[in-house]
């Protein structure tokens, strides 16, 4: 029976593709390794092979056809001795058919909640944007190179390195165009050495330039630490003043999809102890963009967690000349006054989603995104519970001595007396990361835990 | 770099970069073909449920570098160590674990060596003496040290063969382990699998110094380079440095020139090579082709080889099957094997 091609995935988090070129033609020889297609998702072009041989059959999914689902059957090969009237046997080109061929499909899709748009459930008016501002749809992905590219513009100081940044354009494709602009002095691809490169910044950064190293995920930071902590967080303080370090660290943070133990941990709770840190953590690609700037001209050491479950979410950023958010304060993205949901980064998602649910049942959520871990924007934290009497916090990291923890420490001193309830916190699992589609859902957080947990605190 | 070693170190290279190594005995060269045919085809079946969403996550496939884990295998004895880091499948069906249970660990089901909890880049098995699977560029290298270590502490003849990459080389961990093996005379055999990029980093552009045979000069480490993409000249080469660790004198570092025909992952798109190289090695070197031709010439029938590549086929085939089917790990294993 002719062997159908389906739209393959390509990534841990592609679900869809552009079919943009058919490279091969009806009724040709296709030996297995052949480039057939490519496609295109929101990363790169890539080439798809054929891994059986025979003759291309029937092309079902023509190109410049674009979101095509993956397992969607594009083509059908047909072995030796078959010819076109056995495609008739081919099963129909249905999505059901391709859903059915392969049962674990829907399981391998990442857990997290990923509806292109961000949540866009936005009731507070962003007080940085003036009113009447022109707003631009950019994915997170452009946000964050656009802040990147400004303040290069701005600064002849500032420079990108890390390991793929340059002629890669970035594993995420974060710094795409930014070695055509900018050139190989200032965005350098270095070899696979964080623990040398991180030090070679914070020292650059000692004498006043202000470099914005990459991690390719804050996994591999770890490797890094040390300079981050004993170098870059703390030389101000032991130089008297005499020198500190003008140094982002940025790069995916958190977990992504199915990428197992060592490559989905979030660090939130690690920079966020440490003096001489600040840390940002946003979910809005508005407030991705206006951060990193903020970040780069900041004086002391950033360490700015990316999502990269995020980044290809796109959100509305307001088209102004040099649009900079003040590193340190929170936001309130959705009013209400029955409960107050604290979150961050992708956190957000399962706070604004849960939110929603909680809505439905008459709970009106106040949901505010932190987007600065440390200084932490206690104040609007506080001003909050005060008003709603209850909170509970949202985050993809452990619970031992984590965010939340912090956070509830701080409504105890500030608000106890206005607590209805304990404070109730949402988490990762207290486990590494597993690999299995089933016990991965289960060791993140979900919107459904945060309804739960919100109705608990209301009593309800 | 003290004498002795210098000429062990060049008695070896005379032996694998002039001329021809050794020649393979027919029941060699028989069981190198099947060993790197199975990895073959099992990492081409790896690829085709990934793209049908049957794997998820990172999956870095082997192609094209059989030869480097077949011909060490062959050097090796039972009880000799092997860990590596990510590009992992190849290293576990050489080392003799099942198919069954690496290609169920790929699709997360419970059947895997990891019960589904590590996935393509961490899997293990005690019984095959294979300690990982690592996901941190470079880190195994200082566990593969360790491992030596253990031998040494013990006292046994083991060995332990430490894979990594031409990337990972340039990590600060790999030299901090380099001084202690030489220094304790630990019995470790660095194996560098140059492939000739670090994801989309040529060698070239991320290494001052490209020999990696080098790489232990200044803490006085023999070290060869090898055709790692002739099944034979990686076996020779593995027994010299083997004997070498056994023999008491210290660590050994072998740089295996190989290639990956595959991108990096398969979410790379493969932009910074033509695809004339890739055709081109694929075409002049393929390790698999290599031993198919000498046993085609030595009057090996194209009958006996197609029955070699049907049994890989069926072995492979019912492991697709068996990964595809076996159930997702119980829910209650999230909270299991965090503590003893
Ligand atoms: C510490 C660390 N940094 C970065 C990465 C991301 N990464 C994974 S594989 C890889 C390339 C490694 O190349 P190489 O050592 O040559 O091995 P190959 O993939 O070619 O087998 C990189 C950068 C990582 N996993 N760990
Ligand atoms: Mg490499």
């Amino acid at each position: 029976m002719p062997i159908q091609v389906l739209m393959p995935a390509l990534s841990p988090t592609m679900e869809k593709g552009n079919l943009s070129k058919w490279l091969k033609k009806e009724g040709e020889t296709i030996k297995s390794g052949d480039v057939i297609a490519e496609i295109e998702t929101d990363k790169a072009t890539m080439e798809v092979e054929a891994t059986d041989e025979g003759t291309l059959g029937k092309i079902l999914i023509p190109e410049g056809t674009a979101d095509v689902a993956v397992n969607t059957p594009i083509a059908t090969i047909l072995a030796d001795g078959e010819s076109a009237a056995d495609l008739a046997k081919a099963p129909a080109p249905q999505q059901k058919a391709a859903e059915s061929a392969a049962p674990a499909a829907a399981k391998a899709e990442a857990p997290a909640p990923k509806a292109a748009p961000a949540p866009q459930a936005v009731a507070e008016p962003d007080p940085e944007v003036p009113a009447g501002t022109e707003m631009v749809t950019q994915t997170i992905r452009e946000a964050l190179r656009d802040a990147m590219a400004e303040e290069m513009r701005r600064d002849a100081d500032v420079f990108v390195m890390g390991e793929e940044v340059a002629e890669y354009q970035g594993a995420y494709k974060v710094t795409q165009g930014l070695l055509q602009e900018f050139g190989a002095k200032r965005v350098i691809d270095t070899p696979i050495t964080e623990h040398g490169f991180a030090g070679i910044g914070v020292g650059a950064a000692m004498t006043g330039l202000k470099p914005i190293v990459e991690f390719m995920t804050f996994n591999f930071a770890m490797q890094a630490i040390d300079q981050i902590i004993n170098s870059a967080a703390k030389t101000l303080y032991m130089s008297g003043g005499q020198m500190g370090c003008s140094i982002v660290f940025r790069g995916p943070n958190g977990a992504a999809a199915r990428v197992a133990a060592q490559h989905s941990q979030d660090y939130s709770s690690w920079y966020s102890n440490v003096p001489g840190l600040k840390v940002v953590a946003p979910f809005s690609a508005a407030d991705y963009k206006g951060l990193l700037k903020a970040a780069i001209r900041d004086p002391n050491p950033v360490i700015f967690l990316e999502n990269e479950m995020l980044y290809g979410h796109t959100g509305e950023v307001p088209k102004l000349d040099d649009f900079v958010i003040p590193i340190g304060k929170a936001r309130i993205v959705r009013s209400g006054s029955h409960v107050t949901i604290i979150s961050w980064s992708n956190g957000m998602s399962y706070a604004l989603k849960a939110a929603d649910e909680l809505a439905k049942d008459g709970i009106e959520a106040e949901v505010i995104d932190l987007r600065t871990l440390r200084p932490m924007d206690t104040e609007t934290i506080v001003n909050s519970v005060k008003k709603t009497g209850r909170a509970v916090t949202v985050e993809e990291g452990w619970a031992q001595s984590g965010v939340g923890a912090e956070i509830a420490a701080r409504i105890m001193e500030h608000a106890f007396d206005y607590l209805d309830a304990p404070v109730a916190r949402v988490s990762g699992k207290d486990v590494p990361m597993p690999y299995a589609a089933n016990l991965e859902k289960l060791a993140l957080p979900s919107a459904a835990e945060v309804v739960e947990a919100a109705k608990a605190v209301c009593y309800r | 770099m003290a004498a002795p070693k210098k000429a062990a170190a060049s008695t070896a290279q005379d032996k694998t970069d002039g001329g021809s190594p050794p020649e393979f005995t027919r029941e060699q060269e028989l069981k190198a073909l099947r060993d790197m045919l199975l990895i073959r085809r099992f990492e081409e079946k790896a690829g085709q449920l990934y793209g049908m969403g049957a794997i998820g996550g990172f999956c870095h496939l082997y192609i094209g570098q059989e030869a480097v884990v077949v011909g060490m295998q062959m050097a090796l004895k039972p009880g000799d160590q092997v860990i590596t880091g990510y590009r992992d499948h190849g290293h576990m069906l050489a080392t003799g674990m099942e198919a069954n249970g690496v290609m169920a660990e790929l699709t997360g089901r419970r059947g895997g060596y990891s019960k589904g909890k590590g996935g393509s880049m961490h899997m293990f098995s005690k019984e095959k003496h294979f300690y990982g699977g690592h996901g941190i560029v470079g880190a195994q290298v200082s566990l593969g040290t360790g491992l030596a270590f253990a031998n040494h502490y013990r006292d046994n003849d083991n060995v332990s063969v430490t894979y990594f990459g031409d990337g990972a080389a340039n990590q600060g961990q790999v030299y901090e382990s380099f001084n202690m093996a030489e220094l304790w005379k630990l019995p470790v055999i660095y194996v560098i699998e140059n492939n000739r990029y670090a994801m989309g980093t040529s060698v070239s552009r991320a290494s001052a110094q490209q020999d990696f045979s080098k790489r232990g000069a200044s803490f006085n480490i023999p070290g060869q380079q090898v055709d790692g993409m002739d099944v034979r000249a990686v076996k020779a080469a593995g027994d010299e440095a083997a004997a070498w660790c056994r023999a008491g004198k210290g660590p050994f570092i072998l740089e295996m020139q190989t290639y990956r025909y595959r991108g990096h992952s398969m979410s790379d798109p493969a932009k910074y090579r033509t695809r004339e190289e890739v055709e081109k090695v694929r075409h002049d070197q393929d390790p698999i082709e290599q031993v198919r031709n000498r046993l085609l010439a030595a009057k090996v029938s194209e009958q006996d080889l197609k029955a070699i590549d049907a049994e890989v086929r069926e072995i492979v085939n019912a492991s697709a099957d068996f990964a595809q089917h076996d159930p997702e790990p119980d829910a209650a294993e999230l909270w299991t094997d965090i503590y003893r």
